[in-house]
């Protein structure tokens, strides 16, 4: 090829050449901040790698001042093998068992092009957990879409869901759970996370360093190609705007097969002891793995970018260093093991070239064609990106959407009106069974699911002879977030540990994806500020650690930003899983039980949001210190046998959690509200620190009686029916209402089919 | 309790469940011996399961790539010779792009994965796989699949019928457009079966929805060691 490839010696020869920074998505003084690091203007690659590490999304130089408060009110905790800052985060769970887990997001690839946006947003998650040296176990995905009768969220939906199952079932990872909110705040950003669980032992753990000089960096996996160029930059980093330039070419496309490979070569070579350090490639592709590989070890990295296979051949070195193309893996081996680690990838028919080595120079050096392109010090790349102290105003509205709370909304006051409400809220798409989405993921594959959608949490076994094992939930309720960021973040976190716990496993650490509008907005970066701080003060009151997690910014159209959704995932360990509570009705007689106290909190329920439309006031109050002996209730008598389900109460309440628990195994109950409880606030409030539970009548006084001990404040709310016998409670405003399975399912079945099938 | 019979799970490249068909065959009691799509020899197994999962991505045509891999030349001689097979889900494809068994497997009718908890009919037990079940029993397994639709021309499905071949119906709903409710078919000999549903994801009921998967691998335990 004649095509002139700008060369360092043509940086400095040419030092005043104009340059597309700003197209690069680089402000002028960050690009004047790189002339200061190189003492020369940067060549196009350099620009290049510059443009997509210092993005928003890879740099966090919008989000690192305030994310350091999760490191600076870390709780005391041995559980914590690798902590923030790597790949992923490591958790012991006992018996010489580790477990990674991470969520993120990709949510604008998703709103492009849903079935690929949402495809690789899997694709990336499951890499940085086989990086670490674990296998992938099981992934989650929560989803959040615009109002569900929009015809827009009739594109990107089924696309998404699609994508998720066509790429995760390819893969061979049960899908155990996750989250699916209509709200119309997301109509033009919807959110597309995905969280990955990983297992390994102790001594398998592995990081992103290049040690040893000399020793060599292989690229292997998937050949480059020109998908994804830009995608942490131009499209992650940015707002949509109308009229903009069609952003499809920056979203990249998945090659699941490809990625299967890729993780039975990775755990192969790793077992065999063949690697030295590890990185996945992602956002950012060549110019991540290279720098952070360099960065985290001896400094120095020497690598020849025209050794890097490629699907098209015109590839420029700056489109090279740029691309997202999927299913790549960077691997640091030393020269006496390349023929054995080449063979293994031989064997699984993956692509693997030697593309540079490591160096003692301090410097990344790039050569394409014998010419060198890029020569920077690798660390002002990977990690000395520019930090941002952004400015941050409480929203002038905030005020006026406290006052406005839901006392003034119109209540049912009658027994007929409290049955039509509660079969409008079965229906309603944010509470209707999710089953036309999960039915399209494997739930089963790998033989370790033990609870999966719609249980409290997903629960696998990950030690087939002792039985341990761990849950992991999601939840964030964006309204409430709204309404307060800092308490819901809070509320976020407390909701996540609570179903953890309700399935019997102990909450042991936090995973967060923290999805926001725009960072150069003051009162986003508010929220933003504000739910940081009440999820690390959240993590530090329960002691469960952040053990790593995704900032999203820029999910705004316009002046339009989504509701802050900070989704928090708590991961809990069972040592049984044979003991495990599921959540739905099961033996006949058995007890009800509700545990935790109502107060009359329906402003940003679901109620105030189906009924009336409204969101406004103050969100439940969080009560972390009631969250705790709850858990620890849930966690002893759930391992012991006595609870025979148990179901978290939130949004829809009590109404709605009594529905779920008799549609999971098509068997009623007969609750009686007590009579001093207004029925309306008992069955619809969404008081914090509450689940129901049903005992066997044998273990009752014993549940009771501990309860009482532990302070939580019991009510006996009524007995399992028989298979197939109807729902009724008693006691509504001096009536009762009867419910049949049949039409409850039908209700809440009905809706998302009719929506999108 | 361990029979002593060793059965073949194959790994192609996107093989997803061979280490759920290797854990049904371990807890109905025999060994599991995993085989590689790349050997050609099936290293003396008294049985063998070809897997679900995508092999090959499901690139081409389900089962396609697979059909050619080097395990298959002598696995597809042992069939003729009588040795027991069970071609799961993705497995199945592979029987039928190997003509060991007839029609094909096509995208579902309403062109979604499902995953669901499936009711089948047992309608034949003279096979290898299901020898151990009654016929007219019902079973609850997990059904997965994209393009698990079973088609052959009518004469097919009429000799398929007449001739008893047709193992397993679907019941309460045909979850995949399959021509006549067929979830499962066997050879002329009955040593070779195709399952569209996953038998190996119900062998426990801590993970699955029953137990009722069990009784393929014991079945062919049973006929192994009374053969």
């Amino acid at each position: 090829m004649s095509r002139h490839v700008d060369t360092v010696t043509d940086a400095a020869a040419n030092p005043d050449a104009a340059q597309p920074f700003a197209e690069l998505g680089l402000k002028p003084d960050e690009y004047q901040q790189i002339r200061e690091i190189l003492g020369r203007r940067p060549t196009s690659a350099e620009l290049a790698m510059y443009s997509v590490m210092w993005s928003e999304h890879c740099s966090y130089k919008s989000s690192k001042v305030h994310l350091r408060q999760f490191g600076d009110k870390k709780p005391e905790t041995d559980a914590l093998l690798v902590g923030i800052g790597e790949n992923a985060g490591v958790v012991d769970i006992g018996d010489g068992w580790a477990v990674t887990f991470k969520v993120e997001s990709h949510n604008h690839p998703s709103y492009v092009e849903p079935y690929q946006g949402a495809a690789t947003g899997i694709g990336g998650i499951v890499r940085d957990i086989l990086s670490m040296g674990a296998r992938p176990v099981a992934v989650m995905d929560p989803l959040r879409f615009g109002a569900a009768d929009h015809p827009d969220t009739r594109r990107v939906l089924p696309g998404v869901v699609a994508g998720i199952g066509g790429y995760g079932n390819c893969l061979g990872l049960p899908n155990i759970g996750g989250e699916v909110v209509f709200d119309s705040s997301y109509q033009g950003n919807p959110l597309v996370n995905a969280l990955c669980v990983g297992t390994m032992r102790h001594e398998d753990i592995h990081l992103a360093s290049a040690k040893g000089v000399g020793n060599l960096v292989v690229l292997y996996g998937a050949k480059t190609g020109g998908d994804g160029i830009g995608g942490v930059s131009v499209l992650a980093s940015e707002t949509f705007d109308e009229g903009g330039p069609a952003k499809r070419p920056s979203v990249q496309v998945g090659d699941p097969f490809m990625e299967k490979l890729l993780i039975e070569c990775t755990l192969e070579v790793l077992h065999a002891g063949l690697v030295e350090g590890i990185q996945d490639l992602g956002g950012a592709g060549i110019s991540c793995a290279t720098s952070e590989l360099a960065s985290n070890g001896e400094g120095g990295m020497h690598v020849r970018l025209d050794a890097v296979p490629l699907r098209d051949a015109t590839l420029t070195p700056e489109e090279i260093l740029m691309s997202e193309s999927q299913e790549r893996m960077c691997a640091v081996v030393t020269p006496e093991k390349i023929d054995a680690f080449l063979a293994i990838c031989r064997k699984w028919d993956v692509t693997a070239d030697v593309i540079g080595e490591v160096t003692s120079t301090g410097r990344l050096v790039i050569e394409w064609h014998g010419e060198i392109i890029v020569d920077v010090p690798p660390r002002t790349v990977a990690h000395d990106g520019p930090v941002y102290n952004r400015p941050l105003a409480r929203p002038d509205w905030q005020d006026e959407l406290i006052a406005s709370g839901s006392s003034e909304l119109a209540r049912p006051s009658t027994a007929v009106e409290i049955r039509d409400t509660i079969m409008t809220m079965v229906a309603s798409p944010n509470l209707a069974a999710k089953t036309w989405i999960t039915s399209q993921y494997d739930r089963y594959v790998l033989g370790n699911t033990v609870l999966a959608q719609p249980e409290d949490s997903g629960m696998v076994r990950v030690d087939e002879v002792t039985g341990r094992g761990v849950a992991v939930s999601t939840d964030c309720n964006g309204r409430f977030a709204k309404l307060d960021p800092y308490n819901g973040a809070k509320l976020a976190l407390a909701e996540a540990y609570r179903n953890v716990a309700a399935t019997g496993a102990a909450p042991l650490a936090v995973t967060n994806c923290l999805n926001f509008g725009s960072p150069e907005d003051p009162a986003v970066m508010w929220q933003f500020s504000e739910a940081v701080r009440g999820l690390a003060d959240g993590c530090l009151e329960l002691g469960t650690p952040v053990t790593g997690g995704n900032v999203s910014f820029y999910n705004q159209t316009g002046d339009t930003a989504i509701h802050p959704t900070p989704v928090v995932g708590v991961l809990g360990v069972i040592e049984d899983v044979t003991k495990r509570t599921p959540m739905g009705f099961a033996s006949a007689g058995d007890v009800v039980l509700l545990l935790g106290e109502t107060r009359d909190e329906l402003d940003g329920s679901e109620w105030a949001h189906v009924v009336h439309g409204h969101l406004g006031g103050v969100p439940p109050k969080v009560d972390l210190a009631a969250e705790m002996v709850l858990a620890a209730l849930l966690v002893e008598f759930g391992g012991t046998g006595a609870l025979t389900a148990a179901h978290d109460l939130s949004d829809g309440g009590v109404a709605q959690a009594l529905v779920e628990m008799a549609l999971r195994r098509g068997v009623g109950a007969m609750i009686s509200l007590p009579a001093e409880h207004d029925a309306f606030v008992a069955l619809f409030s969404e008081s914090t620190a509450r689940v129901i539970v049903t005992v066997s009548p044998a273990r009752f006084d014993e549940v009771m009686s501990a309860a009482a001990a532990a302070g939580v404040l019991v009510t006996r709310i009524g007995s399992v029916g028989e298979a197939g016998s109807d729902l009724v409670i008693e006691n509504v405003v001096g009536d009762s209402v009867t419910l049949s399975l049949a039409e409850l399912s039908q209700a809440s079945e009905a809706t998302l089919p009719a929506l999108f099938g | 309790m361990t029979t002593g019979m060793r059965i073949g799970v194959v790994t192609f490249p996107g093989s997803l469940d061979d280490r759920d068909a290797a854990r049904a065959i371990r807890v109905a009691g025999g060994e599991a011996v995993s085989l590689w799509h790349a050997d050609a020899d099936l290293h003396g197994v008294d049985a063998v399961v070809l897997p679900g999962g995508f092999s090959y991505g499901d690139y081409l045509r389900c089962g396609a790539i697979a059909r050619f891999a080097p395990v298959m030349t002598p696995l597809i001689d042992a069939a003729k010779g009588g040795l027991p097979i069970l071609g799961i889900c993705n497995g199945f494809q592979v029987l039928c792009e190997s003509h060991l068994l007839p029609g094909a497997l096509v995208r579902n009718d309403h062109l979604h994965f499902i995953c669901r908890d499936q009711k089948l009919r047992i309608e034949s037990t003279s096979t290898a796989w299901t020898s151990g079940f009654e016929v007219g029993q019902e079973i609850v397994i997990p059904l997965k699949n994209g393009e698990g639709g079973y088609v052959a021309d009518e004469n097919t499905l009429d000799q398929l019928e007449g001739e008893g071949r047709v193992v397993a119906r679907y019941l309460d709903i045909n979850p995949n457009g399959s021509r006549r409710d067929i979830a499962g078919i066997t050879n002329e000999r009955g040593n070779v079966v195709g399952l569209m549903p996953h038998p190996e994801h119900a062998v426990e009921s801590l993970t699955g929805p029953t137990t009722d998967g069990l009784g393929f691998f014991t079945s062919v335990l049973t006929s192994l060691v009374n053969r």
